[in-house]
């Protein structure tokens, strides 16, 4: 889950990171009185989840109240690939006097926390790593000890951070540990992180993304969270406890398993002959109960592009015949007349199939294994 | 001989009253594993499947001897589990809990690697070996004991290829699920080492996925340390970048971790690389 930058940077000030106290701003005319109240030069900040807005023209500086209303009502609405601004936080302006670049992520491989920073802030950390790599400094965190002093004096030294700004890095180095800690964050990072004219340390951008595994346990954050960018039938599939993604194809899956939700796509792909692909990736889960199957089907088929839909089930946990009563069951709440190729496999698939076959139903096909079921439903989804 | 568990592995169950740890333990004992006991705080004293089950991994160790730990407990609860076990002295601890978070699952890696313990998992299917035990869900009937040994992140894709395997004749060492979270106790590079050195397996089936650099590093092990065959598959080739496919690991980032930069470092290093799962039994031959 992603935060906006003004609930990052709220979070980060409460740890004792210095932020802009910026206001949020639905409307022109609240951008026009935060101006009022924050005063002189300010900045409209267009709050999307996702990245890319300072080109798309979604950041702008304005010197008056009057600006910033002309600024808010440029930006509020505007498309930023495929996101709808629907806010904006009014920072005051910054004097900036060098921009450096301080995150702290997982490595998966090490299986720790790592920070790094590197001296060339403001641009993504990913393109500073393919253009520069020498320039990224990493501090490996052992999650027993947390960050150490000596680790951000580290940091600051590699990326010649002048020494008089060494106790203030430390700092907020160790308190956006603490705060990437306490809030189950895979990401915090500011970006920039500004030396100031007053020659201070400032967080001028901030982004953080949570791990959706331990949201159960931090409400607080969860309750941000904003969905008007996400996809409906995404946000449906969550509800529903489905993980659905949304691709270009004309073949709609339903799979238990993501490893064979993949493979599945995989084989429409590579018979598919590059005109025909799948629409979608969909993982079941175990058990696969009749709701499930059902929500699954309408989440589908509320996707027009759909032609034909595979439903490819290996069961293990999942039971065949469960899995058989649940798209009769689906079909009779969710009546459609496209093709469906049907795949039963292990636990109790044949009397799954039976069931399938007894039903006599005329859109529905059965295939004994992967490679027949991608292919049937190739041919169907051309019309063959 | 196998790798990781045999029918002398002494087996006990943390979770094991709850609905899916009645049913899987069931099934287990059912295929010959020796499930010796289970663990579920504050039901000490009563029985399942004729087993005992006590309140803590130790007082259930000292009691059957367990060395081996399947742990089937909600993810809240999961990383206070396994500590248990590796306290308790567990040799293998299977983990099959999904959706742990992966700040527990940091902290988990750092104490393993001061134990003497293993773990396989989290967020997996678990093991078998093949007509002799197994912990964790895999049908019962999939597999048929040979020489070839299965390593996977995935559940139901490493199903489909063991039993389309096993209709071709090609029997199983032991078929292992790693799981397919970013933090994991066992890597596929343990596991193939493992194979490798196991005088029962002549020949290994791997199955990875698209996100991390597990199947690069398994690449380069391959090349480098193994002299048996290695059949490859690698799902995920029609995954768009940026998305999480299901598993909390599957996501390509950055243009790192695609399936094609995946099965090119493989072919490199010798395996045969199968483009579809139930081509495998081919590429064995």
């Amino acid at each position: 889950m992603n935060l906006h930058e003004y609930q990052t940077k709220r979070r980060f000030g409460q740890y004792g990171i210095p932020v802009a106290n910026g206001i949020v701003a639905r409307t022109a005319d609240e951008a026009y009185a935060a101006a009022v109240q924050i005063g002189g030069v300010v900045v409209v900040k267009a709050q999307v989840l996702v990245g890319g807005r300072g080109k798309a023209g979604g950041v702008k500086v304005a010197k008056s109240p009057e600006e910033a209303r002309e600024a808010a009502s440029r930006i509020l609405g505007m498309d930023i690939k495929g996101h709808t601004v629907h806010q904006v936080l009014i920072d005051p302006g910054a004097n900036i006097a060098k921009e450096i670049y301080l995150g702290i992520t997982n490595d998966r491989a090490a299986a720790k926390p790592v920070m790094m920073a590197s001296s060339e802030g403001g641009v993504e950390i990913e393109q500073v790593a393919k253009d520069n790599p020498d320039a990224i400094r990493r501090e490996w965190i052992s999650p027993s000890l947390g960050l150490r002093d000596y680790q951000a004096r580290n940091i600051a030294e590699g990326i010649n951070l002048p020494r008089e700004h060494w106790g203030a890095l430390t700092k907020i180095a160790k308190a956006l540990y603490r705060c990437y800690i306490d809030s189950d964050a895979v990401l915090a990072e500011i970006n920039p992180l500004v030396i100031t004219g007053e020659n201070t340390l400032f967080a001028l951008d901030g982004k953080m993304v949570l791990d959706d595994n331990a949201l159960y346990r931090q409400q607080e954050l969860a309750s941000q969270r904003d969905t008007s960018g996400d996809p409906l039938v995404e946000v449906q599939a969550r509800e529903a406890g489905l993980t659905y993604v949304k691709l270009n194809g004309q073949i709609g899956c339903m799979v238990n398993g993501a490893g064979l939700a993949m493979t599945t796509m995989d084989m429409i792909k590579l018979y598919g002959g590059g005109d025909i692909g799948p629409a979608n990736f969909l993982d079941i889960g175990g058990g696969a109960q009749a709701d499930r199957v059902a929500a699954a089907l309408r989440i589908i088929l509320s996707d027009t592009d759909v032609k034909a839909v595979l439903f490819n089930i290996f069961g293990g946990i999942t039971r065949g015949d469960e899995v058989a009563k649940g798209i009769l069951q689906a079909l009779e709440e969710v009546p459609t007349t496209i093709p469906m190729v049907i795949r039963l496999a292990g636990t109790n698939s044949e009397e799954g199939r039976a069931i399938i076959d007894g039903a006599s139903i005329p859109n529905i096909r059965s295939a004994s294994t992967l490679t027949e079921g991608a292919q049937k439903a190739i041919a169907a989804a051309r019309g063959e | 001989m196998a790798i990781l568990l045999s029918s002398a592995s002494r087996v006990l169950v943390q979770g094991i009253t709850g609905r899916e740890g009645k049913f899987h333990s069931l099934k287990m004992i059912e295929y010959g594993t020796q499930v010796v006991g289970g663990v579920t705080p504050g039901k000490g004293g009563e029985w399942v499947h004729g087993k005992p089950v006590f309140d803590t991994v130790k007082a259930c160790v000292d009691a059957t001897a367990a060395n081996t730990s399947m742990i089937l407990v909600p993810a809240p609860f999961a990383a206070d589990a396994i500590y248990e076990a590796i306290d308790a002295g567990i040799e293998l601890i299977v983990c099959l809990t999904e959706g742990i978070p992966i700040s527990d699952m940091m902290g988990v890696a750092e104490y393993l690697k001061r134990s003497n313990s293993r773990l396989i998992g989290p967020n997996c299917p678990g093991l078998l070996t093949a007509g002799q035990a197994k912990v964790g869900f895999m049908p019962n009937y999939i597999s048929i004991p040979g020489n070839v040994g299965v390593v996977s992140k995935s559940g139901t894709l490493t199903y489909e290829t063991v039993a389309a395997m096993s209709a071709a004749g090609f029997g199983q060492t032991t078929c292992v699920g790693i799981g397919g979270d970013p933090v994991i106790g066992t890597s596929f590079v343990d596991v193939l080492a493992l194979f490798e050195d196991d005088p029962q397996t002549e020949k290994v089936v791997l199955m990875g996925e698209i996100g991390g650099r597990a199947e690069i590093d398994a690449a380069e092990f391959i090349k480098s340390h193994m002299t048996k065959p290695v059949v490859a598959f690698i799902a995920g080739r029609s995954a768009p970048e940026g998305t999480r496919m299901g598993h909390a690991g599957a996501i390509v980032e950055g243009g790192q971790g695609t399936a094609q930069e995946k099965i090119d470092a493989l072919r490199a290093a010798g395996a045969r690389i199968a483009d579809n799962p139930e081509h495998i039994p081919q590429l064995l031959g």
